[in-house]
């Protein structure tokens, strides 16, 4: 049995990745759990990098590592009385929700393991290498979002930006001070 | 072990139970905020493994439709953080916390 590296790499971003979560989940400090989001979200981009997503890799450490985290971290700031070690507290009915979780989880598992689609293609694995010889997959991306001619998603991609622009203005509407 | 699309899959279905664990189970508004992001990128895992799988098992391997649905999701979370963030510092404005189970205005 032969171990490559992207196999050893997929197994240290995946336990870094779970690690990273469940910290965030089970961290009492908030601040703690906001600065442990942000080595969750560069797992992640490992993850899509392993997938031969290049541009969704880079498109999430930009916006989630970066944009989303200092958001979040300016949220904690204006809105505790004092950073203390129970900042993130939890329910006590944390264990209807754990139960919740584990059937879900074992639901989806389940699933997995069973549907036709995956089982089907088991056998080819999805960390190939050197596929992305002809540029990767960004040129295709670009023109799936962006042209005019061909198939594309140009009306969605115009769509969401106005949903962006809605949003900009609903958080200034919403945030800003009364009178 | 070989790394197949049934690996991702299971990683993502675990990385959104955690996410879900923490929506349902905190009291402070930015931790579930948090949480739900996490659930947000469990779910892009799935869709983008599910790309690359069909990038190399079917002929419609060009439409990378895992992608764009990425990207979609990508920025509506983005404006969802922003104006979630924008509602959570109103709210601290108005009542001088963010612990759900004080605001309980709508409570049945």
């Amino acid at each position: 049995m032969s171990v490559d590296l992207a196999t050893v790499a997929f197994w240290i971003i995946a336990i870094v990745l779970v690690g990273s979560a469940l910290a965030v989940v089970v961290e009492r400090n908030i601040v703690h759990a906001a600065l442990a989001l942000i080595l969750f979200f560069g797992a992640a981009a490992g993850i899509y990098i392993l997938l031969n997503a290049e541009f969704i890799a880079i498109v999430q450490v930009l916006i989630y590592a970066g944009a989303v985290t200092i958001l979040v971290l300016f949220a904690i700031m204006l809105t505790q009385h004092s950073m203390g070690r129970n900042s993130n507290p939890v329910s006590t009915q944390w264990w209807l929700a754990a139960l919740i979780c584990i059937l879900l989880g074992g639901g989806i598992i389940f699933a997995v393991g069973h549907s036709v689609l995956v089982t089907g293609s088991t056998s080819a694995n999805v960390l190939p290498p050197g596929s992305g010889a002809d540029g990767g997959s960004v040129v295709r991306l670009g023109q799936l979002l962006y042209s005019p001619f061909s198939y594309s998603y140009i009306l969605p991609f115009e769509i969401a930006s106005v949903v962006l622009l809605v949003a900009i203005v609903g958080a200034i509407m919403i945030g800003r001070e009364e009178e | 072990m070989s790394v197949n699309l049934q690996t991702f899959l299971v990683l993502g279905a675990v990385v959104f139970c955690i996410g879900l664990f923490g929506a349902l189970s905190k009291r402070n508004a930015i931790s579930i905020l948090m949480s739900i992001e996490i659930m947000l990128n469990a779910v892009n895992i799935t869709l983008i493994a599910f790309a690359a799988s069909f990038l190399h098992t079917s002929n419609q391997g060009h439409l990378l439709t895992g992608q764009i649905f990425a990207v979609f999701i990508i920025t509506v979370a983005a404006a969802e953080a922003a104006v979630a963030l924008a509602m959570i510092i109103a709210i601290y404005r108005r009542r001088s916390t963010i612990d759900v189970g004080e605001i309980n205005l709508m409570r049945w």
